[in-house]
């Protein structure tokens, strides 16, 4: 494909474009002097963490910045046409029209007020392609070959009637109505459950094939990248790290930066020695039925998690992954079944719990921002609970905070007074860590505490959970729906789906066949970086394997 | 014509001098704060310096009263509503009293007892809804619910009422607004508070077993009070707008202690006589809450700025 | 559908709950009285026969709840009991008086929420500009200055020139423009406090939903200004205007009170004070009673409308 693509003329090139973003104080800049080219029919995958300057440059690629951005320099040219000194009016006309965008979240982007078809056809009929009828014959089409149920009818329905990932197919479906040269498709999958995400890829990357359109796919994902893309460029803090054809960035990437974000996956927990026969579990759930009023979410739920033990609790979401949590905690009292910490029952609300009891079980949260008061230092934030449950004050809580930030591998100097709006993501993550091990537990649940971070951040967060875990004997529960973190940092694995345990075991049993059937298609959805992997799924799935069988739960 | 013309030009005036004093006052504050204050200052925009220098102008003269007003609160001095002169600044009243030293004194009652009532509102309305937000459950449906009945009538309306049913006295009325006013304080300081409840900080505080007053004080509060001070201000206003309407009924702080509402009331009549007298008490409550107004603009864009 | 009839029901039932519940309030509040109210309201000039006849007359020989009921039926037959001052029927003293003030109302209303609207969508859309920043300025200062403010200043301004009177009274049988322009000054002074009101509650309702994702969608699918506004912000903002009207005509109310006193205008609001300055306890039940169950019902008209207007709820799943 990629000697094909190349062959053909060129349809976008960007020269050394500069962006600068709202001032603060001072305009700063987003993208510094990137350079960028696109052949007609040819999909550039995009990729770089938060902040890389991805979407604003792919905004930039249609000619558009968001409020409060602007263009400071370079050049846009899109088949002949200057992006940047063409008139609006000339810039509107080929949105849409020639360029089209594909959201991160359908359930946002599309307007609530108007049908899915209206949406749709609004484009044609407003760019004088087609008259409504004919756009609404069109759109029935591109909806069968999005593989979406009931093609003649859902376009009648309101975003709101229409589930996530069959949403994202849809706008993925209006972006092609005037069968645009060039797609910007910007996460079109982030938001979506792993098993929903195999559908829309799919989708997106037949339907791209099919009309030869050119595209820019946008991530944060290597794996999908990898199976999307015949280039890829990688992006840090707005500028260019490298670019090469999927294949040679995939096996031989030649700057640091890269190797480092491919060798993100590398790591994995070793085997720990068995546990003695009799070992009492640390936190064992037994039995749980919970409900969200008349809403029942947790069936007959029970599993144990064991001194210096990983359990991950895998499932989608709405999978009664973060309720199991809520329950242990307290937080939800469960309406029967039992928590028992160290062989004895918990009560069931956390209010009746004595402090010892509630010491004993941490949490870690998924986003660090709203898990520490952003009007507390550090300082107090840590120190809370040493002084709380462990009643230290004065100069041996300050010296057992200092201890604590040097656990987590940060300056005490630099950090003690801090507030958390002057840390990076990846350190507040660290100072929840501190926090939970301030009050000297056996037992830590660890909500999501790496989906919000980027990989390399993410990675080293898992590797000093992994290390505290030794040091002082804990018993963690993880929970997740990444199955990449499952494979690093698990010993035992249970899965969840409508709220109940699917299949439990030890990870190795885990990951060697045979699966449970839904095991096998949430196994199976997970993307590997080997550019070959989806079409190897799509055709064991059509021959009734790798969980085709199975129907994924869309909420 | 000419009367429109005077008036733009007169219009254009006020502006431009409230602009400069508003760039005098922070050029002199910034030169004289503290570093950190200085720098926020800095920032200010001309409209909210404006509005700083007239809260501190105000708060000068309510604590000076006494020492710049010629004469007494409630003396007569001479004869009625008698043209301005060297003697009487402003001339005098329907009953023969100093006017300059009525609008001074009238200042001084009229902003203590608006910020007396505000302070009351708060106190109440804040720490109930603080406290309902928080416990949730039975006592939040309560208050809500009688709050929600309460707010259903509309203020004015309801202020009247009461005070037909309590009597008019300085005190009554002061408690009639601080409930009436206590009713929106709680609503705002729920809604504050039950996006901060919600937070994560919180629950890990309730699972460490922190008490219901440390979740409060410690973990919400600091939360929850830049719009709490920004309600303050506004709030105040409100306050100082319904004294002052209820005092221009005749309904409100009672003859003969000074104040602005009532002292337009009572020289009303100058107007269709094309004095401008009887405005300048009108005047003085609009210039103070045009000026708590705009600080309290800033304050909320500021918020709203840095969310983004 | 039935979804959203349930909830539109649902919202009626809890108005007209709340008004039972404003009733009681309003009649309920006397008994709140230390001691004998007719003692109370009659002060030290009370004689023993002018107690007892205020007495009977209040009823206050009857238990409450009979007083309650007796006061509530009258109400709902349009009898409204008798007042204390001039002992002349309340109905009577009320109906010319009610129609004065929502004809006030109403003549500020068709001024206001056109200009209003019209003013904070434009300003919305030239955010940040000079235009933007001027009338942010005056609005805010329009909001801060009492009404009897806006009420004098215009009467210095345009009635001392003869230009309009000052005093809004409305000869029996005048023909509308005649009231119109009577009631000019006082319809003025209402426009100007309620649009500034208005105006900003409009303009921050718009650029909420102007940050929304499916408005940028929306330009990125190349659509026009025009077009982005007219159809795809107006159909997502009814509810939020909606709102901001009924909130607005339901402060009119209230601004009624003070403006017809300044240019003693025959309207409810002004019989209202007077009656509290007498202490007539049935007058000042009865007005308060029309003005809140006014409010309740825009309150009441704005959700349910809002409701209506909300795709997501009109379609259910």
């Amino acid at each position: 494909m990629t000697e094909a693509a190349s062959n053909k003329p060129v349809l976008l090139t960007i020269r050394g474009l500069r962006i600068e973003g709202p001032p603060d104080e001072k305009w700063n800049e987003i993208v510094k002097g990137v350079d960028l080219s696109l052949h007609r029919g040819e999909v550039l995958g995009l990729i770089g963490e938060s902040g890389a300057g991805k979407s604003t440059l792919g905004l930039a690629a249609m000619g558009f910045t968001r409020d409060g951005c602007r263009i400071s320099g370079g050049s846009i040219d899109f088949d002949g046409i200057d992006l940047l000194t063409a008139p609006e009016p000339v810039r509107r006309g080929l949105r849409g029209k020639r360029i089209a965008y594909v959201a991160q979240s359908a359930a946002a982007s599309f307007n609530p007020a108007h049908r899915l078809i209206d949406q749709y056809s609004e484009g044609p009929v407003q760019h004088g392609v087609m008259s409504k009828a004919e756009a609404q014959r069109d759109a029935m089409e591109l909806y069968r070959r999005m593989r979406l149920p009931n093609p003649d009818e859902i376009g009648f329905r309101y975003p709101h009637q229409v589930s996530g990932g069959q949403l994202q197919r849809a706008m993925t479906a209006m972006a092609m109505a005037c069968r645009p040269d060039l797609i910007i498709f910007d996460e079109p999958t982030t938001a979506l459950d792993v098993t929903t995400q195999i559908e829309v890829l799919s989708a997106i990357r037949d339907i791209v094939a099919q009309f030869d359109t050119a595209a820019i796919y946008i991530t944060h994902d290597l794996a999908v990248v990898a199976q999307m893309a015949d280039r890829i460029k990688v992006l840090l803090h707005g500028e260019e790290v490298e670019e090469a054809d999927t294949r040679t960035m995939l096996s031989a990437p030649r700057e640091d930066y890269t190797k480092s974000l491919w060798a993100v996956r590398s790591f994995e927990r070793g085997a720990q020695p068995a546990l003695p026969a009799a070992d009492v579990p640390v936190v064992e759930m037994r039995n749980i039925v919970a409900a969200y009023g008349p809403v029942p979410v947790l069936h007959d739920v029970s599993f144990e998690i064991h001194r210096r033990r990983t359990v991950a609790v895998v499932g989608e979401s709405g999978s009664g992954k973060s309720t199991a949590a809520r329950v242990i905690t307290g937080l939800l009292p469960p309406s029967s079944g039992s928590v028992l910490f160290e062989g004895q029952p918990l009560p069931a609300d956390y209010r009746q719990r004595s402090k010892d009891q509630l010491r004993q079980a941490q949490m870690i949260y998924q986003m660090a921002d709203t898990a520490l008061n952003p009007k507390h230092r550090i300082r107090e934030i840590i120190g809370r609970p040493v002084h709380f449950y462990l009643g230290k004050s004065g100069k041996a809580l300050t010296e057992r905070v200092r201890e604590l930030l040097h656990l987590i591998e940060l300056e005490p100097d630099k950090f003690i007074d801090r507030l958390p709006s002057e840390l990076s993501g990846g350190q507040k993550q660290r100072i929840g860590i501190a926090r939970a091990l301030a009050a000297e537990p056996r037992f830590i649940i660890c909500d999501e505490v790496t989906s919000a971070l980027d990989q390399l951040v993410a990675e080293g967060i898992l590797r000093l959970l992994d290390r505290l875990q030794t040091e002082f004997d804990l018993a963690y529960m993880f929970i997740t729906h990444d199955l990449a973190t499952v494979k690093a940092i698990a010993d035992e694995v249970v899965v969840m789906k409508d709220g109940r345990v699917v299949e439990q075991g030890p990870k190795a049993e885990m990951f060697a066949p045979p699966h449970d059937p839904y095991t096998e298609l949430l196994l199976s959805s997970v993307p590997e970086m080997d550019p070959d992997w989806l079409d190897r799924l799509l055709a064991e799935r059509a021959a009734g394997r790798a969980g085709g069988t199975v129907q994924a739960s869309e909420r | 014509m000419v009367a429109t013309l005077r008036f733009t030009l007169w219009l254009a005036v006020a502006v431009v001098a409230a602009a400069v004093l508003g760039w005098l006052f922070r050029a002199v504050l910034t030169r004289i704060a503290p570093a950190n204050a200085a720098r926020l200052l800095r920032s200010a925009p001309l409209s909210a310096s404006f509005g700083m220098a007239v809260i501190v102008f105000y708060l000068l003269v309510a604590i000076l009263a006494p020492t710049i007003a010629p004469f007494g609160e409630r003396e007569v001095v001479g004869a009625q509503f008698m043209p301005a002169s060297s003697e009487f600044l402003l001339g005098t009243d329907n009953l023969g009293r100093d006017m300059f030293s009525r609008l001074v004194f009238g200042v001084r009652n009229t902003v203590s007892i608006a910020f007396i009532t505000t302070a009351l509102a708060f106190a109440v309305g804040a720490v109930l809804g603080l406290l309902a937000a928080t416990v949730s459950g039975w006592i939040d449906q309560l208050l809500s619910r009688v709050v929600d009945v309460l707010m259903a009538i509309p203020a004015l309306i309801f202020q009247l009422l009461l005070l037909t049913i309590v009597g008019t006295s300085i005190i009554n009325m002061i408690l009639v607004i601080a409930l009436i006013d206590s009713t929106r304080v709680f609503r705002l300081a729920r809604a504050v508070a039950m996006n901060i409840v919600v937070m994560d900080y919180i629950e890990a505080a309730k699972l460490r077993g922190e008490g219901l007053w440390r979740l409060i004080i410690r973990e919400i509060m600091p939360n929850a009070a830049a719009p709490l001070v920004a309600e303050f201000g506004l709030r105040f206003c409100f306050v100082f707008l319904s004294i002052s309407a209820l005092s221009f009924l005749g309904l409100g702080i009672q003859p003969p202690t000074a104040d602005l509402g009532s002292m337009v009331r009572d020289n009303a009549t100058l107007i269709t006589f094309g004095e401008v007298t009887p405005l300048l008490p009108a005047g003085a409550i609009a210039l103070l809450t045009v000026a708590v107004n705009f600080v309290v603009d800033w304050m909320l864009h500021r918020a709203s700025g840095l969310k983004e | 559908m039935s979804d959203i009839w349930w909830m539109i029901l649902r919202r009626l039932a809890l108005g007209v709950l709340t008004l039972f519940v404003v009733t009681l309030l309003i009649f309920g509040a006397i008994q709140l009285l230390p001691g004998d109210p007719a003692q109370a309201i009659l002060g030290q000039a009370a004689t023993p026969e002018t107690l007892a006849a205020l007495r009977t007359e209040l009823g206050l020989d009857l238990p409450a709840w009979q007083r309650y009921l007796n006061w509530i039926s009258g109400v709902l037959h349009g009898d409204f009991g008798v007042s204390l001052a001039n002992k002349r029927p309340i109905s009577e003293l009320i109906a010319g008086r009610l129609a004065n003030t929502l004809f006030l109302a109403l003549y500020a209303a068709v001024i206001a929420v056109p200009l209003s609207l019209a003013l904070g969508i434009l300003a919305a859309l030239w955010r940040g500009s000079w235009f933007d920043r001027a009338i942010n300025v005056l609005t805010l200062s329009s909001i801060s200055f009492p009404e009897f403010f806006v009420a004098y200043i215009l009467i210095f301004w345009l009635a001392q020139s003869g230009l309009f009177p000052s005093i809004s009274n409305i000869p029996p049988g005048a023909p509308l423009a005649e009231k119109l322009y009577r009631t000019f000054l006082p319809a003025l002074t209402l426009t100007l406090v309620v649009t500034a009101h208005m105006m900003r509650m409009t303009r921050a309702a718009i650029i909420n939903l102007l940050a929304s994702p499916y408005i940028e969608m929306a330009r990125l699918k190349g659509m026009g200004p025009t077009r982005v506004i007219v159809h795809h912000a107006l159909p997502n903002a009814l509810a939020p205007i909606i709102n901001v009207v009924a909130l607005n005509l339901a402060y009119l109310i209230t601004g009624v009170v003070v403006v017809e006193v300044v240019f003693v205008y025959p309207g409810l609001g002004q019989l209202m004070v007077d009656s509290v300055a007498k202490r007539d306890i049935p007058v000042v039940q009865a007005a308060a009673l029309i003005f809140a169950a006014a409010y309740i019902l825009l309150n009441l008209a704005a959700d349910v409308l809002s409701t209506l207007s909300n795709p997501r709820l009109v379609n259910k799943r």
